[in-house]
């Protein structure tokens, strides 16, 4: 198997043998990176001298006798909104072009700490407000399923890196499903911790309340072995959280017997894809044939989660982003007006339409005479959705849904309608707003040859039961693949760096062979996936 | 003028806490770094740096609040207060709005017409901004963040006062406790404590208040006081005039005994509050609110009551003593180990403040050891040495920490007692000057005094005066 189809634990294991050098991997993929970043546009800065020289720096740590972690000498990519000391962190926005932070975020720190080789930093929504990766100022990042279609977002820098294999694995972030929903239109393994369990310190906030970093990789063991790695109490993050069960990967058993999973009825309503349905469904009945007992249950207050996610990250939003005003660092506008034009064309040109749109919400419910109105009655909101899945979490271990309403649309299809856009998002905020842990799991590919992916919430702090889930799902499904057009790739000894040559291929893999990929691999699933549910 | 008016004023007394390290970052809060010196990617706003509240801060603050009577939220909670502005890294400032740390309290008052209460509304904890600095040479401004995140409290009162005097004596109350809590040195002049005042004037009997304005840039009690007597003047005027007064507010210059409108209401921030979503709420449980109450220090006040029983010194003396508490402290240790009240009180409202108005420092910087002070008294009180020579002690004592011993030691200072050598000496002086002999007995009292500054020379001052005083006038 080549280098760029290992998992990230495989090739911990393969550098930690010495069958491969940390320069090896690194080296394998900063190529990968070259020849398909042309077309896919999933990063946005790779220092390819600084990566090699890390990848030594590791190889003699490891050479010496160091006791890193599993993962050590295996090359990450991290999204753009955590900072980086020393590379560019720009959000993917025009006004931070220029920042190089002179700090590491702390979830990068431990990375490095045991060992971690960072590729580079991966494209991005601008300030990761979007779903699509289309609102980011270095342009869109293309799904590697089908370059006409999006990845989802706002960290689809980082899961095209890992579906396409320029990375082993990436950070994301994800504030309203930014690393779910773009896993899910990717085909990769997306987790989103529970709200204070990786420092949010060198994030670059966008809702401070709802942020959290997250591992994106082929498959769950990974996630956990990397969520094991970052996961730190920080005293430099007030809403950091001391935990004393991070031993993530001793939840990777094939044992879900007894396990209770709900799946909400609300969230089989109008606008989920029927294809989607099924998909989960289908998942369902894999845990239940597994032992677990499957039950529907009605989860309240479904409706409310949207508008106030909106109202609360536009507000968190509106303050988090004054910084950015040209006088410290970043863009600056280049003629103005004394001090206020300077603010006001600095912001103007610096930022894109979308961020501006809800810093502009996000000013207007904070202000006099609106907050209560708006701003208040989105924490109160909070707290009930809060209180909703308390409740439904007394009788769930976990709960599944889906992770989108339907699979990855076409570029240019969603900018134009933000508020449908916004709808988008109906499966994965309510975590956030909750704090709850999630994650995203491919299952299988629509007739389309697009992936979908389930999504599997637990209680705060109960990461260890949906990576449980996740895994055992995961044995029945099998091993993780590659998108059928990268899968040629693989086939081939000496790859062409020509964009034009990677789209005629991707065009021919599509109708071909993408539908076929992980559809008959779920051997267990039963005809009538409708009927199994209880 | 044929109506009456009375002032309404009320304060808002930003004090610059004495923590060593700023409010949410690990860096100093020292004065005059040069500049971005005292600075990391918090308080300069940075992003993805993220705030940590100090402890000392909430303490402190703590402290403030029980000292003035307030009632301590046990729950409270910080809030942004966004604007856009340079000094301001974040563009935002942390702050308290909805749930200060202490409110509804107050502190008394001497006024002419007997004590007076004073209502404090809030106490709350916020972040104080960067310098901006202007270089006219180059035309450009530049932004020290040294002072970013250094952290306040904002005292505000109720509209309660009614005149300068009272204010003055509200602001000299809320220094002397705070310094008393060691929470802050308090000082006007170098931004260590600021006032803004609230003020309206209205009709003597009227219900409603006026309308208010907020008066900045006050650095001195002389200049609040004359601030305040000009914008009555100035308001009191626009009514008499038939005109209104605007809400606004207003910086003064001392220099021109004048100020200026800054903003008013109309262009009024809408400075969007919410709670900080990166500061997670203060939970200050009893156990931790007990202990600082079990910490708290005697203020003045309860001070005053006990001098009165336990020392045998004057109520003015004790008034003086008790204006800073490190001299209170000095004091009541020095006492305590020589048993002499009086004798420690003198030095210190003698050469001590002598010595404090001589170098213009303030009470709270004395150095003073007590064991160093008592060890001095009763070397003078003894006899070792005289009172010439103790005044050089003190000084040594005052300003150097010498041991009075050593140093009397090392000096020879000690007072010649044995009358033999005295008298040795005065027949010598005598001797050696019979004009000064003929005028004294010639009548001429001042003769005597030159003699005796004769003798002490030659006794290298360590002779008590009234002793070569009595022998000189037995042998003449």
């Amino acid at each position: 198997m080549e280098i760029m189809e290992l998992t990230a634990l495989e090739l911990g294991r393969e550098i930690k043998k010495k069958e491969v050098s940390v320069r090896e991997a690194a080296q394998a993929f900063l190529t990968r990176i070259a020849q398909t970043d042309k077309v896919l546009n999933s990063f946005v800065t790779v220092e390819e001298e600084q990566v090699l020289q890390r990848a030594d720096e590791v190889q003699s740590a490891l050479d010496g006798g160091a006791s890193l972690g599993p993962l050590a000498g295996v090359p990450a990519a991290v999204k753009d909104n955590i900072c980086t000391e020393g590379i560019k962190t720009t959000c993917s926005s025009r006004i931070l072009y220029n920042f190089i932070p002179p700090y590491s975020a702390q979830a990068v720190l431990q990375m490095q700490k045991q060992g971690a080789v960072i590729l580079g930093k991966t494209n991005m929504d601008e300030f990761a407000m979007g779903s699509t990766t289309e609102t980011s100022a270095f342009g869109p990042t293309k799904n590697p399923w089908n370059t006409e279609h999006v990845p989802g977002g706002s960290s689809g820098g980082s899961c095209v890196a890992v579906a396409a294999c320029e990375a082993p694995y990436a950070l994301g972030s994800d504030t309203g499903g930014s690393i779910r929903q773009p896993s899910s239109f990717c085909g990769v393994t997306g987790l989103k911790p529970t709200y204070g369990t990786v420092s949010r310190y060198g994030l670059i906030a966008y809702g401070s309340s709802l942020d959290q970093i997250g591992p994106i990789a082929k498959d769950i063991s990974d996630c956990a072995a990397i969520l094991e790695m970052i996961a730190s109490y920080d005293p430099k993050d007030s809403t950091s959280v001391k935990r004393a069960d991070c031993d993530f990967t001793a939840a990777l058993t094939d044992d879900v017997k007894g396990m209770r999973i709900g799946i909400p009825t609300d969230y089989f309503g109008e606008g989920l894809e029927e294809e989607v349905k099924q998909a989960v469904l289908q998942v369902a009945e894999v845990l239940r044939q597994k032992g677990a007992v499957v039950e529907e249950f009605p989860l309240s207050l479904v409706d409310y989660a949207i508008p106030a996610y909106y109202v609360i990250a536009s507000a968190e939003a509106s303050s988090n982003l004054a910084r950015f005003d040209g006088v410290k660092y970043g863009y600056r506008a280049s003629a103005y007006d004394g001090l206020h034009g300077m603010y006001k064309k600095s912001r103007s040109e610096g930022f894109g339409e979308e961020v501006k749109r809800r810093i502009m919400l996000g000013s207007f419910v904070l202000s006099s005479g609106y907050y209560d109105a708006y701003y208040l009655k989105a924490l109160r909101t909070k707290a009930l959705i809060r209180r909703a899945f308390d409740a439904a979490f007394e009788k769930y271990d976990v709960i599944l849904a889906p992770a989108s309403p339907g699979t990855a649309p076409k570029l240019g299809q969603s900018l134009g309608d933000p508020l449908k856009m916004y709808l988008g998002d109906i499966y994965t905020i309510s975590a956030n707003l909750a704090g709850l842990p999630g994650v995203s799991v491919p299952c299988r590919v629509d007739q389309n040859g697009l992936p979908i992916g389930v999504q599997m919430l637990g209680n705060c702090f109960m990461e260890k039961k949906i990576i449980r889930a996740a895994y055992a799902f995961e044995q029945a499904r099998g091993r993780w693949q590659a998108p059928p057009q990268a899968q040629r790739k693989f086939e081939k000894e000496t790859v062409s760096a020509s964009a034009d040559d990677m789209q005629r291929k991707e065009k021919e893999m599509r109708s071909a062979s993408a539908k076929d990929v992980w559809k008959t691999e779920v051997k267990t699933v039963s005809a009538s996936a409708g009927k199994a549910v209880d | 003028m044929h109506r009456q008016y009375e002032t309404v004023i009320g304060l808002e007394v930003h004090v610059e806490l004495a923590t060593k390290t700023k409010i949410f970052c690990g860096c100093s809060t020292e004065f005059g770094g040069a500049p971005n010196t005292h600075t990391c990617p918090v308080c300069m706003g940075m992003p993805g740096a993220l705030p940590v509240l100090n402890r000392q801060v909430v303490e402190y603050a703590m402290a403030v609040g029980l000292a003035t009577n307030c009632a301590i939220n046990q729950y409270c909670r910080f809030d942004r207060k966004n604007y856009f502005y340079p000094d301001n890294p974040q563009n935002y400032q942390i702050s308290q709005l909805y749930l200060p740390i202490c409110h509804d309290g107050g502190i008394e008052i001497e006024t002419a017409s007997g004590k007076k209460m004073i209502g404090i509304h809030e106490i709350h904890m916020e972040e104080d901004a960067g310098k901006l600095v202007h270089d006219e040479w180059e035309d450009c401004s530049l932004v020290d963040y040294n002072r970013s995140g250094v952290p306040l409290i904002e005292i505000v009162s109720e509209p309660d006062m009614r005149d300068a005097s009272e204010v003055l004596a509200y602001l000299d109350k809320l220094r002397l406790i705070i310094r008393y809590l060691g929470a802050s040195d308090c000082k006007l002049q170098e931004g260590s404590m600021r006032a803004d005042v609230n003020l309206s004037v209205r009709e003597v009997g009227a219900q409603k208040f006026g309308t208010r304005t907020e008066m900045k840039n006050l650095n001195s009690f002389k200049a609040i006081a004359r601030a305040i007597e000009g914008e009555r003047a100035r308001q009191i005027e626009l009514l008499e005039e038939g005109k209104e007064v605007i809400q606004e507010t207003r910086r003064w210059d001392d220099n021109k005994e004048y100020s200026y409108p800054m903003r008013s209401k109309e262009d009024a921030h809408d400075y969007r509050y919410f709670p900080d979503p990166d500061l997670v709420p203060v939970v200050i449980s009893d156990e931790w609110l007990q202990a600082v109450k079990e910490r708290q220090p005697e203020l003045r006040a309860q001070k005053l009551e006990r001098y009165q029983k336990e020392f045998d010194i004057p109520d003015y003396d004790a008034q003086i003593l008790t204006e800073s508490k490190r001299m209170a402290d000095i004091f009541e240790q020095t006492s305590a180990l020589c048993k002499k009240p009086k004798k420690v009180s003198n030095w210190l409202m003698g050469e001590a403040l002598r010595l404090l108005k001589e170098e213009n420092r303030e009470a709270d910087t004395l150095t003073i050891v007590p064991a160093h002070l008592a060890k001095l008294i009763e070397l003078t009180e003894n006899g070792t040495i005289n009172q010439t020579a103790a005044k050089e002690v003190f000084a040594e004592i005052f300003h150097h920490n010498t041991d009075p011993e050593l140093y009397v030691k090392e000096h020879e200072l000690t007072a010649i007692s044995d009358e033999g050598a005295l008298c040795e000496a005065v027949q010598g002086v005598l001797e050696a000057n019979p004009q000064s002999v003929a005028d004294y007995r010639g009548g001429k009292e001042k003769a005597l005094g030159y003699l005796v500054g004769q003798t002490m020379k030659q006794m290298k001052g360590k002779a008590d005066p009234g002793t070569v005083n009595r022998l000189l006038r037995e042998l003449l």
